[in-house]
């Protein structure tokens, strides 16, 4: 049975494992309501944000994504160490934890019966931060891409480089935009899709070069953090600054899609592909 | 004193100046004692010059009497023809391009401009550029890709401008359209780290077949201090930070991910601006000679591909351990 629409008859839960609490309007909902609505605040539509699981299951037919780059783990060839003591078992405990290599997933499936490459982001994995890994596994999908000539689908969810691996983290920005290159070379459709949040590195790499640029509503988007500008400038921020609705309104974001439309929309997308 | 790690000179230095000061012209006897005095505090200066920290570097790196890109343009070129605009918004300041000439080697010429003087440091926003100054920097290069010259870029910048107008023009977009250009660009593209490499600002001008380094400039994914205060969640641990980044210019070569170093004057850029001019004309020759072996434009730009895919590439020897 799918994660949507599993259903968890659980008497015994204590309440606050019934009730879901929307973060943005404060409305108490049925857990599995909220979750059957695929995190959407039946309220006030606000999207929580998915994991990579998720929304592979969301978007791909059911029993035909194959996933690969498994074995692409975090590297630490800085053998980087802060406060918090080193970077290596604190990577290696994410990757147990979440089941899952890196801060992206990559793989092949249908959507509506089109084979496409798919690359999802976590934000729960170290912020859904571009690491070497996370870097090579988004080449290697744009690869495998040109390799079987299909679509590339990126869905993005990053607060941008991971520190941890330093210059190597921002040489990923220009690795994966390589492989981007390549792609439009290729003459390949690449479909980016924004979800929250995109910002630093990501946002300044691969996230906005889509041909076509969906971000999910409300999605954090942006470059710089907000506080860093409001110290820069001065002066207070305006409330919608960042957020999908400001990038599409300032010609960066196609179309902003409710995530309940949003297979069906790529699903119509690619049917527009001729070649 | 420019730096405080300086401060070990000092009496060295005093005791010259005292000298220097009440010393008579032709006591053989003080002279002897002077010359004796400046080999110790040069033999002194490169010692200390041979073991500076990450945070030290960072200083250097930072001085704002470090050759700026329009002083490499004017001094080092023998001819710059600055060229304007990104002809859709405006003109950026705080990133300078045109047609230049060494010799008889011509290339477009790009990059960070800091500032000379206060006055012209505000200017250019203290060499933080917009998205326009990005696009002006991508539109000069696809005019050396059609002209048939090479690129030659300077980086020398804190970061790309956090500003609302910044986001509002988009900045992310800009930077990462210009990684993506520079990739497909089929004329060769030297970058030259000058300064400060910072971050998404640096590299959105240096995707480069061959990247080169002032000894004392630095390159990062992000500042010491914003490193530390994220991952220390203190500001003042930046000279950890710095030194856990890995971001001097013997820390990168050592990383595979500049290709060279070009030397500094000990003590810094600034105290002999003219020699690092020369040392950075030198190498900009001998390097674009090497890129014109390649003249066909795919192989060129595969080699780009090749290069920038090994950064960073997956690795078993420096996995984290998974058990």
């Amino acid at each position: 049975m799918g994660w949507f629409t599993k259903k968890e008859a659980a008497p015994q839960e204590p309440l606050a494992d019934i009730w879901h609490v929307c973060p943005k309007c404060q409305a108490h909902v049925f857990k599995d309501e909220w979750i059957s609505n695929q995190m959407v605040c039946p309220k006030c539509g606000h999207h929580d944000r998915l994991t990579c699981r998720q929304r592979v299951e969301m978007l791909i037919d059911p029993d035909t994504f194959r996933e690969f780059g498994t074995e692409i783990v975090p590297s630490d060839p800085l053998k980087f160490s802060d406060a918090k003591g080193p970077y290596a078992p604190k990577a290696a405990a994410t990757v147990k934890k979440l089941g899952q290599s890196e801060s992206v997933i990559i793989g092949s499936g249908n959507i509506e019966g089109t084979r496409v490459v798919l690359a999802v982001m976590d934000f729960r994995f170290l912020g859904g931060s571009l690491s070497t890994g996370a870097g090579e596994k988004i080449t290697k999908a744009i690869e495998h891409a040109i390799s079987f000539n299909r679509a590339f689908i990126m869905v993005s969810a990053s607060g941008g480089a991971r520190m941890h691996e330093g210059i190597l983290s921002l040489m990923q920005m220009a690795k994966t935009c390589a492989a981007l290159s390549k792609l439009e070379r290729a003459g390949l459709p690449y479909i980016s899709i924004l979800t929250d949040p995109t910002t630093g590195g990501v946002s300044a790499s691969y996230a906005l070069l889509g041909d076509v640029n969906i971000a999910e509503p409300g999605t954090l988007i942006g470059f710089a953090g907000r506080r860093v500008i409001e110290t820069t400038i001065k002066q207070k921020l305006p409330d919608d600054f960042q957020t999908a609705e400001y990038l599409r309104d300032h010609g960066f974001v196609d179309a902003i899609v409710q995530r309940k439309d949003l297979k069906k929309f790529l699903a119509t997308l690619l049917s527009y592909r001729m070649k | 004193m420019d730096f405080e790690f300086e401060k070990p000179l000092q009496p060295l230095r005093d005791q010259i100046a005292a000298l220097q000061s009440k010393h008579a012209k032709g006591d053989a006897a003080a002279d002897a004692e002077l010359t004796e005095l400046q080999r110790r505090l040069e033999a002194e200066t490169a010692k200390l010059y041979a073991n500076l920290t990450a945070w030290d570097i960072v200083q250097i790196a930072r001085h704002p009497g470090r050759p700026t890109c329009r002083q490499y343009a004017e001094k080092m070129c023998d001819e710059f023809i600055e060229l304007h605009g990104d002809r859709v918004f405006g003109d950026d300041p705080a990133i300078l391009g045109g047609l230049a000439r060494i010799g008889n080697t011509r290339f477009m010429l790009i990059g960070h401009q800091k500032g000379a003087t206060t006055e012209e440091r505000m200017a250019c926003r203290f060499g933080m550029a917009n998205p326009e100054g990005y696009r002006k920097a991508i539109r000069l290069m696809h005019v050396a890709e059609k002209w048939g010259i090479p690129v030659v870029t300077l980086v020398d910048t804190a970061g790309a401008y956090p500003g609302l107008d910044a986001e509002a023009r988009g900045q992310a977009e800009a930077i990462g359209r210009n990684l993506l250009e520079m990739a497909g660009l089929r004329t060769p593209i030297l970058a030259i780290v000058t300064g400060e490499g910072g971050s998404g600002g640096a590299i959105g001008i240096a995707v480069g077949d061959r990247v080169l380094m002032l000894e004392f400039a630095t390159y990062s994914v992000i500042s010491p201090e914003g490193c530390a205060s994220i991952l220390w969640r203190d500001g003042a641990k930046a000279p950890d930070a710095a030194k856990a980044l890995h971001i001097t210019s013997h820390d990168l070569a050592r990383l595979k991910v500049i290709d060279g170093i070009i030397p500094e004057p000990t003590g810094g850029a600034h105290t002999d601006a003219e020699k690092t001019i020369a040392n950075v004309r030198s190498a900009i020759l001998e390097n674009l000679k090497k890129l014109s072996a390649v003249t066909n434009g795919d192989r060129l730009v595969e080699n780009r591909y090749r290069k920038f895919a090994a950064m960073g590439h997956f690795d078993k020897r420096h996995a984290v351990p998974i058990d």
